[in-house]
């Protein structure tokens, strides 16, 4: 039966581009695709290791201007590109991470958000290398051995099969001994480092990996849009990316997909629907309710739509706290999920 | 699991259904726009942070396809003006022209209103084939004319903005001059502009600095720029940090000649800066100061009228940039009425444009310039008393 | 002009700039010290203040009622916010109140861009007259109102803290917010207060502020944000400390922009905020009662 579905839902996934026959609905798959790349990687690092990260649309912005430079300046090919665009953002995350990481909450928040916006100054300053505000136009199409990704249908296989390749390897995570590891650093770091698990090494990890995909990411958008500027890849879009992984919901798989389709196809519908009631509105509509809609998301139903995240008591500086969550995170170690 | 499978299934199905819902009228014919319609679209920057640009685009473009249509339309055909809102972001541009160019099955595309978001749709447009008239100023978007082959540009370029300004300084007798420039693509573009005209005119830049779009003050680089031996300073920016830097200018006292771009001709930058932009010279676009112009100018009745319909219809004088909206819009609709409503030979019909007087200047199109204009496109003025004076 | 008069200059605007950050700074710390939130909204309250108040002034409105009205209204804004959207959720987690008070301070610039658009708005100068020439630099008069408002708030939360019952309320709250709850302290009076009263400080500040740097609708995110950096570079538990960092913020990023580079300048405050949260998290000041973070 579960197989059943399997085969139908790929059979769905593989001749979408033929029924639908429109680019802009493939597009917006498209633009769906490339973000959930992003939010996987954000949903492991929220979601299982438990810290938050409001830069990653720094990562993602690393990997798109490596794309943009190697390929227009250095004419780079294809493989290589991607592979550096997915290298220097991890490299990059390495360095910043091993002493932020130590930070807690707010002051994680603040600097994950600080270095968010450092790279984008970067990105407007570094005039010679990365053209300045005006960006870099003309970066060559997606070449990979002889074949070349012009066409939406193209990009669309391309994006969701490395989408299925992440989906794979996070569910593979999910269920592993690291899995573990990482949910039971989320749940409470002292019990986790009581138990034997090194927590810096893997939060390290987590957020490597998170950036890694973060860059693929930026990579892949560099080579669809053919032209790149600083102008996108500002606090607004991290913000974006932590509403994608909160609304679907933490530590799952299927989450970030759910999270960043809503989030993105809403984008769609308002545009056409709120000039039907309100004829000269624009986008502010838009931006309010996102706003609330985070809030609302926050509020009601924090684990997100997907479910999984366990809501965090606020460690009231107590080591009652600290105890009870202790027992709890020993009990769900031991008991696997 | 299998729960959670049909989940995403069933959701994805629907979000495809409300996706494709929002663009039902994807079988309106082919490219020539069938029976009785001609499709046009456009996508501007209607809210954001350019909105300023957007907005009054929008409003002009709507006037005029509703005056057209009153009229007939084309050729007995009804003109149907697809606007979409990209908010001033790439990424929703990119969106936006597919939408365009597969659901609504335009003839053409006007759009977008800055130079960001017109960059990112000239792939999309150069693939398929769609003539794009782009309302913003960056010379990127028509250059290498050869790899933009389906792009248009209707505003000036800030070759042209920058030539007048250091002509203006060179004709004060200012042999030195300092530049400050905002921090963005526009400013990016502006200093590289000014920084050519100056060599090309034998002045030397002895200053360069930049302010961030959001700053609240820049007496830092002023008090630099009083100290240094700059004859003039010349600023490109837009509000409100061109005025904040304006009142800084006049606090601290500087008294050289202070020559600004074409990104203050707006009244909001008059009503800001009050008495501090009183002496202040820049280039405009001729629509600013219409009714000085010299009844020899051959601009002037178009300029009159379009002023005329504008603050009648929106209680609000208008700008450059519905300018820009309206040089697109009636060149697209001349091109349209020779050849059809082809994509391919409405291209060639823009390209072969001659001697077009619209808004923002007369324009000569050839397959090697996509924008047709020259310094003659903008007039040099002076604020006096909170108002433009034609400089003659 | 000689460097000594440009340093000279670079200070006084330094001062002015850093005033401002002071303010902001106080009132993220003193929300802090009290509910354990961060306040990523605050910058919010200080275009909210400074834009109704343009629109009242504009609208015919004398200037000092213009600021009362839009002090209330702003004031007001804080403590529904905090009823609707902070109280139900007080003991969720850090990450989860930090997306909150993000995303209220999406919604309220969404609606300041609804309302009031992209333009820039102004205020008159509180007194007329040009600059006043201190010791060969040129201040602004607005600067001294700045500064004014700057020592009457601290002189104000100083008397509050001092002498009276609920000063000495927060002041529990800020060494130890479990202990003042035992001792009977309701957290709920004193959270709703903390968000009023820190619109009517953002408010206020930016109704000052305006007069020399304009309103605009995004104009928020940048000042809360360095906000923050001053209120961290003090040490985020002490009130004393945001002052000290606000104006230490705006004097670093003057001299920052005048002797080195003006497009550095944000990343003056964004640098100096990773270095202090990686060097000394607990600020400058340092954590009266020790606590690490």
């Amino acid at each position: 039966m579960k197989y059943l579905l399997v085969a139908a839902a790929s059979l769905v996934f593989a001749a979408l581009p033929f029924v639908l026959k429109n680019n802009y609905l493939l597009s917006i798959l498209i633009v769906i695709g490339i973000y959930t790349l992003v939010v996987e990687g954000l949903g492991v690092l929220m979601g299982y290791a438990g810290q938050v990260s409001f830069g990653q649309a720094a990562f993602f912005g690393i990997g798109g201007y490596t794309v943009a430079i190697l390929t227009t300046r250095f004419h780079c090919e294809t493989v290589p590109a991607l592979l550096a665009a997915m290298v220097l953002p991890a490299l990059t995350a390495a360095v910043i991470g091993k002493p932020t990481l130590k930070l807690r909450e707010h002051y994680l928040a603040l600097a994950t958000l600080a270095f968010g916006l450092l790279v984008h100054v970067f990105f407007n300053e570094g005039r010679e290398l990365t053209g300045g505000p005006s960006g870099l136009t003309g970066i060559p199409y997606l070449n990979a051995g002889g074949f070349i990704f012009n066409r939406d249908y193209e990009f669309y296989y391309l994006v969701w099969s490395l989408v299925l390749l992440v989906f794979l390897g996070v569910r593979n995570l999910d269920r592993s001994r690291i899995g573990r590891s990482l949910r039971a650093i989320r749940d409470s770091e002292v019990a986790a480092e009581a138990n034997g698990i090194n927590c810096s090494s893997l939060k390290l990890q987590a957020f490597v990996f998170s950036a890694l995909l973060a860059g693929l990411g930026g990579g892949i958008y560099a080579y669809y849009v053919t032209f790149i500027s600083p102008a996108p890849f500002g606090f607004n879009m991290s913000i974006q990316f932590v509403l994608m992984a909160v609304i679907g919901g933490l530590g799952t798989v299927w989450g970030p997909v759910l999270g960043t389709g809503l989030v993105v196809v809403l984008g769609e519908v308002l545009r056409w629907f709120i000039p039907l009631i309100l004829p000269r509105a624009g986008g502010e509509y838009q931006i309010i309710f996102f706003g609330i809609i985070l809030v609302l998301a926050m509020i009601f139903k924090p684990e997100g739509l997907g479910a999984g995240w366990r809501r965090k008591v606020r460690a009231n500086e107590t080591e009652t706290a600290e105890a009870v969550s202790l027992n709890a995170s020993v009990n769900t170690c031991s008991s696997g999920r | 699991m299998i729960k959670k499978i049909a989940l995403v299934l069933t959701c994805a199905a629907a979000l495809l259904l409300a996706a494709g819902c929002s663009s039902q009228k994807a079988d309106r014919g082919s490219s020539s726009g069938s029976g009785d319609t001609i499709n046009i679209g456009a996508v501007l920057d209607i809210s954001g942070p350019s909105s300023s640009l957007g907005i009054p685009e929008r409003d002009t473009l709507q006037m005029l396809v509703d005056q057209l249509n009153a009229k007939g339309g084309i050729n007995g055909r009804q003109i149907k003006m697809t606007i979409l809102d990209n908010k001033s972001d790439e990424t929703e541009s990119v969106l936006a022209v597919k939408k365009l160019i597969d659901s609504e099955k335009v003839s053409a595309i006007i759009g977008a209103s800055s130079s960001g978001t017109s960059l990112a749709m000239l792939d999309t447009v150069q693939k398929e084939g769609v003539p794009l008239i782009s309302l913003a100023t960056n010379s990127m978007i028509v250059e290498p004319v050869t790899n933009r082959k389906w792009v248009f540009k209707m505003a000036q370029s800030d070759s042209i903005v920058a030539g007048n300004m250091i002509k203006y300084a060179k004709s004060k007798g200012a042999a030195r001059v300092a530049v400050l420039y905002m921090n963005n693509a526009f400013g990016d573009g502006g200093k590289k502009a000014l920084l050519k005209a100056a060599a090309d005119n034998g002045i030397s830049v002895v200053f360069e600095d930049k302010f961030e779009a959001t700053d609240k003050e820049m007496s830092a680089q002023l008090i630099k720029i009083k100290g240094s031996d700059a004859q003039a300073v010349l600023v490109w920016a837009i509000p409100p940090s061109a005025s904040i830097v304006t009142r800084n200018y006049r606090e601290l006292g500087l008294n050289i000649p202070l020559i600004h771009s074409h990104g203050i001709a707006n009244q909001n930058f008059l009503d800001l800066a009050g008495d501090a932009a009183n002496g202040i010279v820049l280039p405009v676009g001729k629509i600013v100061v219409a009714e000085q112009l010299p009844d020899s100018d051959p601009q002037k009745q178009v300029l009159l009228s379009y002023a005329k319909d504008f603050t009648t219809k929106f209680n609000t004088p208008p700008n450059t940039f519905g300018g820009h909206a309206w040089d697109a819009f009636n060149m697209l609709v001349n091109a349209i009425k020779e050849v059809g409503a082809d994509r391919a030979k409405i291209r060639d019909a823009l390209e072969n444009t001659k001697n077009f007087v619209g808004i923002s200047g007369v324009f000569n199109m050839s397959d090697r310039d996509h924008n047709g204009l020259d310094e003659s496109c903008m007039v040099m003025v002076e604020i006096k008393d909170g108002k433009w004076k034609l400089i003659k | 002009m000689h460097l000594d008069d440009q340093i000279l200059q670079f200070f006084f605007s330094g001062l002015t700039l850093g005033s401002i950050y002071a303010l902001i700074a106080l009132a993220l710390v003193t929300t802090y010290n009290i509910t354990g939130i961060l306040n990523m909204a605050q910058g919010e309250f200080v275009a909210l203040g400074a834009l109704t108040a343009c629109s009242l002034s504009a609208a015919g409105l004398p200037l000092a009622a213009a600021f009362i009205l839009s002090i209330l209204i702003t004031t007001a804004a804080g403590g529904i916010l905090e009823r609707a959207a902070i109280n139900p959720v007080r003991n969720a987690s850090n990450i989860t109140l930090i997306i909150i008070t993000i995303g209220i301070s999406i919604t309220l610039r969404g609606l300041a861009l609804l309302i009031w658009g992209t333009d820039p708005y102004s205020l008159p100068s509180f007194t007329r007259g040009g600059p006043l020439q201190v010791l060969g630099a040129a201040v602004n008069s607005q600067s001294i109102w700045i500064f004014g408002l700057l020592a009457v708030t601290v002189s104000g939360l100083f008397a509050f803290m001092e002498r009276t019952y609920w000063g000495k309320a927060v002041r529990a709250c800020v060494i130890n917010r479990m202990a003042a709850r035992l001792m009977g302290i309701n957290p709920h009076i004193l959270s709703f207060a903390a968000f009023a009263a820190s619109g009517a400080l953002g408010a206020a500040a930016g109704i000052f502020i305006t007069p020399i740097t304009l309103a605009t609708y995004d104009m928020g995110f940048t000042l809360g944000l360095k906000g923050f950096v001053a209120a961290i570079i003090g040490g985020i538990n002490n009130v004393g400390g945001a002052i000290i960092g606000g104006l230490l913020l705006g004097v670093l990023e003057i001299f920052g922009a005048g002797l080195i580079s003006s497009g550095l300048k944000d990343a003056v405050a964004l640098i100096v905020l990773i270095a202090v949260l990686l060097i000394r998290p607990e600020g400058i000041i340092g954590a009266v009662s020790g606590r690490k973070v």
